[in-house]
């Protein structure tokens, strides 16, 4: 299977970058690892005239911590995440997704900038970095931009990416002390969508719980922001298991998954509560230190 | 209808030219305009790993990448494995434990065992299956892929000793 005819442009920097995608005019595709658009070209789901490839730009595989902040860079691969020891330390909701995003040989190419800007609703990547409270940056004609990965897709492969915008850089806050986070996916097998997963995040003082989040994977039209069930962790003990059990009650209950291959809806409405609770668990245990 | 375009690309070790449109997938090139047959195409949609061929030392689905994105850049086909003093390792292995039984998936099985043991030499079982995740056997010849993936590390071992 080939893909429609396309031109394809290779620039060198950002500039030349925003220069052939504003010429493009809306016909024109940013490719970074290309695992989600070559295969869409393929089944002719997408045609674009123009294929904009970013590997050619030096710079855009950083992958750091700096400032308060963690720097992913439009070029860094899922397998790079799944491998640094930075993240694996500081940032184990990300390392724990990245083991699960498709396949390691789609890892070595596929990129989590990428992953969002293309906007697949059962992407891993949106969870973890609304989770996380990402900040995207994108370029465009008119300079810089900076999305918040909260509320960035709109609907199914849309974004708030303009047409003539790239994401270049997602940065995602440094961890405050005693925080500790987990993303746990349940796929029939590998390479699949979840049939459900669970990114969340939590902030201690003691075994005090002072800040959550929790993001739930493809149990809705997009990534679901379970601010119900995180709000109600607010100043309980990460230990007092009925709260935990609460809290993935209100996963569940605001979960709006449909019965399909992967499982009925009831199955994946139980399946939230469940992963909700571990995935706490998880991340209350790394946030003491108890879990490398 | 697009220009085609030259890519120059080390393929096993030699230089190589193609003409190619921009949507010429690595796989075709690699098939059809330097005529290495032994990189296979099953699913043709990034599912099975059949076309595993190494870019710069990494695994990749050659049905998933343009032949441009391959320009000035290593590839490692299943061709360029033995070397001149007979089978690599993990050939070797594969043909000593019976690492397969229709062969359709092997080239690509190898590529992605030989990345693996250049990163990680002495994998555990588990180790292996992950790695080996992206690249399906139809067969289901896994135990025997796994064998040959634990006698080509020892092999590999005693060689480096």
């Amino acid at each position: 299977m080939l893909p429609s005819t396309f031109e394809y442009v290779a620039p060198t920097s950002l500039d030349e970058a925003v220069q052939a995608l504003a010429a493009g005019a809306g016909d024109a595709k940013i490719m970074a690892g290309g695992q989600s658009l070559l295969p869409m070209m393929k089944l002719r789901l997408a045609s674009p005239g123009t294929i904009i490839d970013l590997n050619g730009i030096a710079g855009l595989d950083t992958l750091e911590e700096a400032d308060g902040m963690l720097r992913i860079g439009a070029l860094v691969r899922h397998s790079d995440l799944e491998k640094s020891e930075l993240v694996a330390e500081r940032y184990p909701i990300i390392h724990d997704a990245a083991l699960h995003v498709a396949d390691p040989l789609i890892r070595n190419r596929g990129t989590f900038c990428g992953s969002l800007a293309h906007g697949d609703p059962a992407g891993d990547w949106a969870t973890v970095a609304a989770t996380l409270g990402a900040e995207l940056h994108a370029v465009g004609p008119n300079g810089a931009v900076v999305h918040s990965a909260h509320d960035f897709q709109t609907s199914m492969f849309e974004t708030q990416l303009g047409m003539d915008q790239i994401l270049v850089e997602a940065r995602i806050p440094a961890p405050k002390a005693s925080q500790g986070s987990a993303y746990l996916k349940v796929e029939r097998k590998v390479g699949d969508y979840a049939a459900a997963a669970v990114g969340v995040m939590v902030v201690l003082d003691g075994s005090t719980i002072t800040e959550a989040s929790i993001g739930l994977t493809n149990v809705g039209p997009l990534t679901i922001h379970a601010a119900d069930a995180a709000a109600s962790l607010i100043g309980k003990s990460i230990d007092d298991a009925a709260a935990l059990e609460e809290a993935g009650r209100l996963a569940a209950e605001v979960s709006e998954p449909s019965s399909d291959l992967r499982g009925p809806e009831e199955y994946k409405r139980d399946l939230v509560r469940v992963l909700t609770k571990r995935a706490l668990r998880t991340a209350g245990a790394r946030a003491q230190g108890k879990e490398a | 209808m697009s220009d085609k375009v030259v890519v120059t690309t080390t393929v096993n070790g030699e230089e190589c030219e193609a003409m190619v449109e921009p949507r010429t997938l690595l796989v075709h090139m690699i098939r059809e305009s330097l005529h290495l047959t032994g990189t296979h195409i099953g699913c043709d949609t990034t599912s099975c790993g059949a076309c595993t061929v190494l870019l710069d030392g990494k695994p990749v689905k050659s049905c998933t990448v343009l032949a441009v994105q391959a320009n000035g850049r290593e590839v490692l086909t299943v061709e360029g494995l033995e070397a001149a003093d007979g089978l690599s390792p993990v050939q070797e292995g594969f043909k000593e434990e019976h690492g397969l039984h229709c062969g359709y998936c092997t080239p690509g099985m190898m590529m992605t065992v030989t990345a693996l043991l250049e990163e990680n030499p002495h994998p555990s079982e588990d180790e292996i299956r992950k790695a080996i995740s992206g690249n399906l056997c139809r067969c289901t010849g896994y135990v025997n892929i796994i064998k040959a993936v634990h006698y080509a590390a020892r092999k590999r071992e005693g060689a480096a000793a």
